[in-house]
């Protein structure tokens, strides 16, 4: 959903495992559905490790434990992979998530997630692990994501860190503006491209 | 500096953005029915048509059935997002194969043999496969919807370019090793993540040594080690694969075409990166044991111990085994199988069948044993039949059936049911992927056809 970024403080949803693929993510089957109704997608997200075969919720998986909830899911190194379904940023954005934490995210994800007003943060795999355990000790813990400034900061240990995003999907976000605005007004450039290698 | 891929993605700038990603010219898009209907919705509440719909190429593959495909398809989910597909190429002017069309198959297997897909080109598809199309020597990547409704819309698209990675294979490839066990070989030393942020260029004896079948294989799974890419340079191996075929330029246009596209690599002075070579000869037919494809090992390996693994990671690997009911130390051979598949837009080709067949030829399939045998397109299925591979299956007791993605990823009925070990030419083991429960070993069409005829997982240099 378009919405403007600026200052995220929240709680966190703990996910420390690595290469949570997209299929984990959002199963295949749910694919088929021609809708980009959102909910859908969240409420169907990590839906094989959230619900039991007869589709009552698995109390072991994280997003059922009430003791966790907030606008940032923090996940282990390589988060995303696989399929390059935009269904998989859908569902996040649709459970509520605004901010994913990793050290490290799959390209494609990566993009889809920014296509969707979800913020990717990469932090180091240091601050990665410290956050994992500040969130053990204290599920009620907070964490600063400073859009403006570039900052992520771990409240319960006052550990800070820059993070990256270009200058342009920044503004985009903190603007609550999307590619296909830009891509529209440059036409002209377009055609010229096209004469100069016709 | 001067790699083929800077040649091919510089030329294509139209401009770079400030502080931003450039924004880049798309020569061929491709369309299935899963990552676009949102696509053409979006164009819908814009009120926006196509730029360039001559430039776009649509049909669906994912949730086609594997039989009776002129029957309509009895899945109302499945049939309402195909159909939806071919009302939105009607509606905004594009090209559309359709189920039962000579053209439909999948994407990425028709996209080369109709030579809708040329060296030079910039190529995009909702599907992170697109990297297949590197193989004709091609910029070619996979895109999310979002992005999609930016190539309908302006054939652009915005990106950052990436980082650029030369993988060279070198020697001599041994006896019943595959292009498929290559790049299985190269994940599992790179791992899922290994490449992210890079376009991979491959290079190197062995990679020239392959048919075009087989470097459509090797790029197609550049994906699984995370690049956003990976191509071959075009040579003669491609001149002679794209000459004929149906969109490739004819007569003048086709001599200067090759001309052309001879001056497609990368400079003698070329930096790359990051530079990674690998030994043709350390290379033996592969199997995966775990659910990622990285987790591949060669076929008198054994699976690692818990302690070879690094700590982070220790807590997936055991994930992994658990669901895969593969114990640490255990070597594959000799598991019993229960289903074996042969396609998908990574071994969905003529030279897979014919692989297949060479194994099936006087054998017969092991009675418990349920193979799914798909093309990956029309043209390959008549293939097979010209050249009486389907009698040589059907006398093993093999069937082929009709074309599309088919149990790669479970869309349609072809669904591996839970706890079912099955043995898969296609491109991702993850938990689920084939079926929910459904354990998936990922390996060749060589491979696949010795766990079909003997029903246990087994080195298929003791057939050949």
């Amino acid at each position: 959903m378009k919405q403007k970024f600026n200052i995220i403080k929240s709680t966190c949803v703990p996910l420390p495992l690595e290469n949570v693929d997209t299929d984990q993510i959002i199963p295949a089957r749910f694919l088929k559905a021609t809708t980009k109704d959102e909910k859908f997608y969240g409420d169907n997200l990590f839906c094989d490790w959230r619900f039991n075969a007869d589709g009552t919720p698995n109390k072991d998986f994280v997003l059922n434990n009430p003791v966790y909830g907030g606008d940032i899911l923090v996940a282990g190194k390589n988060f995303g992979s696989g399929s390059s379904r935009e269904h998989a940023a859908w569902a996040i954005a649709g459970y509520g998530f605004k901010v994913v934490i990793s050290s490290f995210f799959a390209d494609i994800h990566k993009n889809n997630e920014l296509n969707n007003f979800v913020l990717p943060v990469v932090v180091s795999e240091q601050f990665l692990a410290e956050l994992f355990d500040s969130i053990a000790k204290d599920p009620k813990m907070e964490v600063t994501v400073d859009v403006p400034a570039q900052t992520v900061t771990n409240n319960a240990t006052g550990r800070s860190e820059h993070f990256a995003i270009n200058g342009y999907k920044k503004y985009c976000l903190m603007n609550a503006l999307d590619d296909i605005d830009f891509l529209l007004q440059s036409k002209d450039k377009i055609e010229a491209w096209e004469k100069a290698n016709a | 500096m001067n790699t083929l891929f800077d040649k091919i993605w510089d030329r294509h700038v139209v401009q770079q953005v400030e502080d931003g990603p450039v924004q880049l010219y798309i020569d061929r898009l491709y369309c299935h029915e899963v990552t676009t209907p949102q696509a053409f919705d979006g164009m819908r509440a814009r009120g926006i048509k196509c730029l360039r719909p001559d430039r776009i190429v649509c049909m669906p593959d994912h949730n086609t059935p594997t039989h009776d495909q002129d029957k309509p398809i009895a899945d109302p989910v499945s049939k309402q997002q195909v159909d939806t597909l071919a009302a939105n190429a009607a509606e905004f002017g594009l090209t559309h194969y359709g189920m039962m069309d000579p053209r439909n198959g999948i994407i990425h297997v028709v996209g080369p043999e109709r030579g809708l897909s040329l060296p030079g080109m910039t190529i995009v598809c909702g599907d992170s496969h697109t990297s297949t199309h590197g193989a004709m020597g091609a910029v070619a990547f996979g895109i999310g919807t979002s992005e999609v409704e930016m190539v309908l819309a302006s054939q652009c698209i915005l990106q950052q370019k990436p980082k650029s990675m030369r993988i060279s294979v070198e020697g001599k490839l041994g006896k019943g090793v595959t292009a498929k066990d290559v790049a299985l070989y190269i994940m599992s030393k790179m791992s899922t993540s290994g490449a992210t942020g890079y376009f991979v260029e491959y290079a190197g004896s062995a990679v020239r040594s392959l048919s075009m079948e087989g470097r459509l294989t090797l790029c197609n799974l550049s994906i699984e080690m995370g690049a956003r890419g990976g191509f071959i340079a075009p040579d003669e191996v491609s001149f002679e694969y794209l000459k004929g075929r149906e969109h490739a330029p004819k007569g003048e246009s086709w001599d200067k075409a090759v001309e052309e596209w001879k001056t497609l690599r990368s400079g003698e002075d070329a930096v790359f990166d990051r530079e990674i070579r690998f030994e043709a000869e350390d290379i033996e037919p592969m199997v995966t044991y775990g659910t990622n494809p990285g987790m591949g090992m060669g076929i008198s390996s054994h699976i690692p111990a818990e302690e070879d693994i690094p700590a982070a990671s220790r807590e997936s690997f055991k994930r992994a085994l658990d669901y895969m009911q593969f114990a640490p130390g255990d070597s594959l051979k000799g598991k019993k199988v229960d289903y074996v598949f042969c396609g998908s837009c990574t071994n969905g080709r003529i030279e897979d069948f014919r692989a297949f067949a060479s194994i099936a030829a006087g054998r017969r399939k092991a009675d418990w044993i349920t193979a799914w045998l798909v093309p990956g397109s029309w043209m390959v299925k008549k293939q097979i039949e010209d050249e009486g591979l389907d009698k040589i299956l059907e006398a093993a007791g093999f069937e082929i059936r009709q074309p599309g993605c088919s149990a790669c990823l479970a869309m349609n009925d072809d669904k591996i049911p839970a706890g079912k070990l099955a043995v898969s030419t296609s491109n991702r083991n993850f938990q689920g992927r084939q079926g929910p429960g459904a354990r998936t070993v990922l390996a060749s069409p060589l491979m696949a056809a010795a766990a079909a005829v003997t029903g246990y997982i087994t080195d298929p240099r003791t057939l050949l």
